[in-house]
């Protein structure tokens, strides 16, 4: 799994990225209560914003990790955002990403450093 | 920027797992482990205790209690020589231009008024009071050495009457100085979430024993006020500096039914507070834009700030929503905020700019949740 600045989690699964936020992310969002999913089909470049979240705190949105076409959307999460909570770096993904080539990833930061940047 | 000040409850947060922030000069528990949902629920499910101690608390003093009352009506809208000993009652203090620069709570302890005022209001509303009232030979005593709890849900009577019976005597409104974990505590059968409950005012010394004492209860668990504002918020109540300041008129904040009739028009000790000249003929002509409840169709949360439009393309904003967030006993998103007159009708549809999509918002009858009061 590879990590973001964003405090998202990457992992490719058959060739899809999946993308989703981490559990210190979510955490600090405290309760989700509203996710807005791109459709799928969109073309993104990295740091657009493709997810709005809302917490019971505040809005806030998930940028594209990187350069992609959104294969795949997590409906289950618009009607039950609460799993966000439950579950984020696991059931909870976002979205898929279509992504020209998988080096990319090499550059983000692994579970180690993820964890050394959260302090 | 000074000091973040603390309440006497402050290692008690710490211990209990809160999360500290800013509020109003003061380093206070937004949340606990429990977080802002669960806190909510729990609220209105059992019981929920609530640090309080940064809100003001003042005395006002008087050979004579009456001369003491129709001094205070000099500042607020409010029949306080009509309240009678042993009651507290919803009050505001007016500007010349009509508007509102705080709400607070009035309660006739007998020989003196004890006033609660908000926070980020104290300091002006002390030298208001003073400022008003010491030339009349009143006494503002600033009490800064007590703490204020609120304990509220269905389960707060049960709680606080096993400290002590009597609590369960007094009913919504109702003061009373009783004896809790050995301290004299002033109570008030009243609160700032919609449900049944008690404000407690002790000795900041006195505080965390009480404070644990409720807390080793079953039913009562500690709130944040994060969920202390989306329990207001349901309830429909106003929070000072975003659903009233000092350019709301009362009959805008649709909070008229604050101003009895004996100091409305016509009344016998009508007027005499700033403002009325403004206020009162208001009561008869209505304000031209009105605080409403209003409820978002969708799932998306509508916070403070978004702008309310006719339609859903176009034209200008008419409106704002003053407060929003998600209520978790209505399981969706609630709002209030202000509306022209003539759009305030319960069933109205308007439009609010989320992210620039405009979304459909339903003006509704505040409160969003049924408030469950002992009357």
């Amino acid at each position: 799994m590879k990590f973001t600045e964003e405090h998202e989690w990457l992992r490719v699964e058959d060739d899809l990225v999946v993308v989703g936020i981490t559990s210190h992310a979510a955490e600090q969002l405290g309760d989700v209560v509203f996710v807005e999913l791109p459709d799928a089909g969109t073309t993104v470049s990295k740091d657009d914003e493709v997810v709005v979240i809302e917490s019971v705190k505040a809005a806030s949105d998930i940028l594209a990790p990187v350069d992609g076409e959104i294969a795949e959307v997590n409906d289950a999460l618009v009607d039950d955002p609460g799993k966000v909570n439950e579950d984020p770096e696991g059931d909870a993904w976002f979205f898929k990403l279509k992504i020209e080539d998988l080096s990319v990833l090499d550059e983000l930061m692994d579970e180690a450093a993820y964890k050394k940047f959260v302090g | 920027m000074d000091e973040l000040k603390r309440t006497p409850l402050h290692d008690l947060h710490l211990a209990l797992g809160a999360k500290m922030v800013p509020f109003a000069g003061y380093e206070m528990p937004v949340q606990y482990k429990l977080g802002v949902m669960k806190e909510h629920l729990h609220t209105r499910a059992a019981a929920g205790l609530f640090d309080v101690s940064h809100m003001g608390q003042v005395i006002l003093h008087g050979d004579d209690p009456q001369a003491v009352a129709l001094a205070l009506e000099t500042l607020v809208p409010v029949s306080v020589a009509g309240l009678a000993e042993g009651r507290q009652r919803y009050g505001l203090f007016t500007n010349d231009q009509g508007g509102i620069e705080d709400d607070l709570m009035i309660a006739n302890r007998g020989d003196h008024l004890f006033l609660v005022v908000n926070a980020a209001c104290k300091e002006a509303d002390v030298a208001r009071l003073r400022a008003g009232l010491e030339p009349a030979g009143v006494r503002v005593e600033y009490i800064e050495d007590r703490a204020l709890l609120a304990l509220q849900g269905p389960g707060a009577e049960a709680a606080l009457s096993a400290l002590n019976p009597a609590v369960a005597e007094m009913r919504f409104m109702d003061v009373a100085t009783v004896e809790l974990m050995g301290a004299e505590a002033w109570v008030s059968r009243s609160g700032y979430t919609g449900e049944d409950g008690y404000e407690i005012s002790v000795r900041e010394g006195d505080a965390v024993a009480l404070a644990e004492a409720l807390l080793a209860q079953e039913a009562v668990e500690p709130i944040g006020l994060g969920a202390r504002d989306s329990l207001r918020l349901e309830a429909g109540l106003c929070l000072y500096g975003h659903d009233i300041d000092t350019t709301t008129t009362p009959a805008a904040a649709n909070l008229l039914w604050a101003i009895q009739k004996v100091r409305r028009a016509d009344g016998a000790r009508a007027g005499g507070f700033p403002g009325a000249d403004i206020i009162l003929p208001e009561i008869a002509t209505g304000a031209p834009s009105v605080r409403v409840g209003l409820k978002p169709e969708g799932r998306a949360p509508m916070r403070e700030g978004i702008d309310l439009y006719d339609t859903d393309t176009g034209g200008e904003a008419v409106g704002r929503i003053t407060s929003g967030g998600f209520g978790p006993t209505v399981g969706g998103p609630v709002a209030m905020g202000y509306v022209p007159a003539e759009r305030s009708v319960p069933g109205t549809r308007l439009y609010g700019e989320v992210r620039g999509k405009r979304l459909p918002v339903e003006v509704v009858t505040l409160p969003h949740v049924k408030q469950s009061y002992k009357r």
